[in-house]
């Protein structure tokens, strides 16, 4: 195990969404400088266990938190806890792209903007520069930035969704799958990205694809209805998986 | 894992006979049912613009002659007759010392001396004099010169010299045609209602309209937006906003003149405010028209993806932020189009006004919202009560000026949607 303090801590989490419970005494660490990948069938619930980080839970009518959550070891569902704040320090990035109806530039100027990050128009533009280059999307588009983000292509599109979510400096950034609306050669570019990222950010990423997740993660987790089956190094949950749960999915018995 | 086993032999495959009669038959059923809806619709599409067709000819037909007046040349000879002090010609005073020199005599007088046996001054509209008034205002030469001034005719000759008056007036027409003109009534679009049809105008009406509209947009429009804002993007899904829900559109379907009578009691029986006033008007109009803004705003507001809003919360917009930078923007092409369409239906509302006193004879444009005033299709509805034949064609002239504002409305309507609509 790391010794360094994990990023990110869940002790004992249940999620309900009215009387269904999606999670079952879920407890995870999330290591500081790795990539972390959630593997499942569908409906397994990582993706809901992905938004009980950044309590984007919060935001669907009957959905119920319980158990422990921290972060550098304060408690992300306290009464003190500023939701708004915590989510500008845990980043997200959907399924499908879902760029704002502006411009380029605007798409990745919002976050620094509402949270007053950048005292210049020099200062912001630098911040939009320099998070469209870390997305890998700054060569295709700096010609084109007043154009609307909703006419790039998917792959550019989700580029442009990390770009914005980097763009505020999180500390953590959630990927729900973030490649599923994508074909192959923007998959790869993402992935490239996700390598270049590692050790900025902490990242966690839910993937259906385990190739993907033994491709671009060090810490795999194995959910399976609800539950939290297997949690460990991604070269041991692939080549020497503890539990037959594990050993039948990733072997392709079912999924 | 169970042993993989043989599938059951396929079913022996026999091909589909499309040439048999019955199938025949059946394709063709399918073909004539086609033909025939297609030849529904068409008839429906045709009997609409028909009726439509038919409605605006009526009008236009009707109505066209209503933005004009029939003038006759009137040898005015002042000499004499109307000593005015020139001094007092000029200013706000001007009005007054023409009416008290006797000048509404004079023109009647130099009537009866041109046109003796035609009628005399009963040729002349009640308003004849006020143009003449209005000619020394701007050259008082005209006191000191004989001179020709057209002035308007009155009621019966202008019917007649528009062929639709009676069998005396004919024959004055027939015998004055050479000295008779007709000109655009500018007239109409400067005055207010009058007893007098050559006199009557629409202003009043569309001035009051207008006050009225910005009283009921005022009110309804951020009350209606903040509303369906708040029921959308805040409230809990449980029984009183389902309960609230109900009552919105209930009070979207709720007929017109109960709203009069809503006005009627609150706002002039608790509230004491200024019968037959534009702010009344507006208040009541505004009661009706904010359903219809709220079911609007709703509609638009559930139409943004919640991608967007998912987008901008990650981020760690505040609520407030994704609503006014987010969801508002994007929703607001559609509110504005349900506000218009809302509007446009304010515009043309007779009953509920009808409950708070606006149905009354306004001679002067209201100055103020708590002025006493009329709008447009009240107006339409006390012309077309009228007994005088020329009435007729004011009220369709003023049918008219409603349709094309209403239309200008729908129009901006359509422009601010396509102007502004997001497409992702």
């Amino acid at each position: 195990m790391n010794h360094i303090a994990p990023k990110m801590t869940a002790t004992g989490v249940n999620v309900f969404y009215g009387r269904k419970q999606a999670i079952r005494d879920v407890s995870i660490d999330v290591p500081r400088e790795d990539v972390t990948a959630f593997i499942g069938p569908s409906g397994c619930g990582k993706s809901t266990f992905l938004r009980t980080l950044n309590r984007m839970n919060d935001t669907i009518p009957g959905a119920r938190v319980e158990g422990d959550v921290r972060m550098d070891g304060e408690d992300i569902y306290a009464r003190s806890m500023d939701v708004v704040q915590l989510r500008a320090r845990v980043g997200m990035v959907f399924q499908k792209p879902n760029p704002f109806p502006k411009s380029i530039f605007e798409n990745v100027a919002y976050g620094p903007r509402i949270h007053g990050l950048a005292r210049s128009k020099a200062d912001l533009t630098q911040i939009v520069e320099r998070s469209l280059t870390r997305a890998g999307l700054w060569n295709e588009v700096k010609d084109r930035l007043s154009e609307s983000g909703t006419a790039l292509s998917g792959g550019q599109q989700q580029r442009l969704c990390i770009a914005r979510a980097i763009a505020v400096d999180p500390e953590v950034i959630l990927m729900d799958e973030p490649c599923s609306a994508l074909d192959p050669i923007a998959t790869a570019k993402i992935e490239e990205l996700i390598h270049e990222l590692r050790g900025r950010y902490a990242i966690v990423i839910v993937t259906h694809n385990m190739q993907q997740a033994a491709r671009v993660s060090q810490r795999t987790a194995f959910f399976h209805l609800g539950q939290l089956v297997e949690y460990g190094d991604t070269s041991d949950i692939f080549t020497n998986p503890r539990q037959d749960r594990t050993k039948d999915y990733i072997t392709g018995r079912y999924g | 894992m169970n042993k993989p086993v043989a599938p059951p032999a396929p079913a022996e495959r026999r091909p589909t006979d499309w040439q048999t009669p019955a199938m025949q038959r059946r394709i063709r059923r399918r073909y004539a049912a086609e033909r025939r809806f297609r030849l529904l619709g068409l008839a429906a599409v045709f009997l609409s613009a028909a009726f439509l067709l038919y409605l605006l000819a009526t009008m236009i037909g009707q109505g066209a002659s209503g933005f004009t007046e029939t003038r006759i040349a009137l040898p005015l000879d002042l000499r004499g007759r109307v000593v005015v002090n020139p001094a007092r010609l000029n200013g706000a005073g001007a009005d007054l010392a023409l009416a008290g020199a006797g000048l509404e005599n004079a023109v009647d007088a130099a009537a009866n001396a041109a046109y003796p046996r035609q009628g005399g001054a009963t040729l002349l509209s009640d308003g004849a004099w006020l143009r003449v008034r209005d000619a020394i205002k701007r050259d008082p030469a005209l006191l000191r010169t004989p001179t020709t001034i057209d002035v308007p005719v009155a009621s019966a000759i202008d019917m007649a010299y528009k062929d639709d008056g009676d069998a005396a007036s004919e024959a004055a027409v027939a015998a004055l045609r050479p000295h008779l003109s007709r000109e655009l009534n500018r007239g109409f679009f400067a005055g207010s209602d009058a007893t007098d049809p050559t006199r009557a105008g629409i202003w009043g009406a569309l001035k009051g309209s207008l006050l009225t509209m910005i009283v009921t947009l005022g009110l309804a429009f951020p009350i209606g937006v903040l509303s369906a804002l708040y029921l959308e993007e805040y409230a809990p899904r449980n029984r009183w906003t389902d309960l609230i829900e109900v009552s919105i559109n209930n009070l979207a379907a709720v007929p017109s003149i109960i709203f009069g009578l809503l006005g009627l009691a609150v706002f002039l029986g608790t509230f004491h405010m200024p019968r037959s006033a534009a702010v009344v008007g507006g208040l009541t109009l505004a009661l009706m028209t904010m359903p219809v803004i709220v079911i609007a705003g709703r509609n638009a507001i559930t139409a943004v993806p919640p991608s967007i809003r998912d987008a901008a919360r990650a981020l760690g917009a505040s609520p407030i932020q994704v609503v006014f930078h987010h969801v508002l923007p994007l929703a607001l092409p559609g509110i504005l189009t349900g506000t218009i369409i809302g509007m446009a239906r304010a515009l043309g509302e007779t009953a509920p006004l009808l409950m708070i006193g606006m149905r009354a004879f306004i001679a002067a444009p209201p100055g103020k919202l708590t002025d006493p005033a009329t709008v447009l299709p009240v107006q339409i509805f006390l012309w077309s009560d009228e007994v005088q034949k020329g009435f007729v064609e004011k009220t369709s002239a003023a049918i008219i000026v409603l349709l094309v504002v209403l239309l200008a409305m729908n129009g901006v309507a359509i422009y601010l949607r396509n102007r502004f609509e997001t497409r992702w």
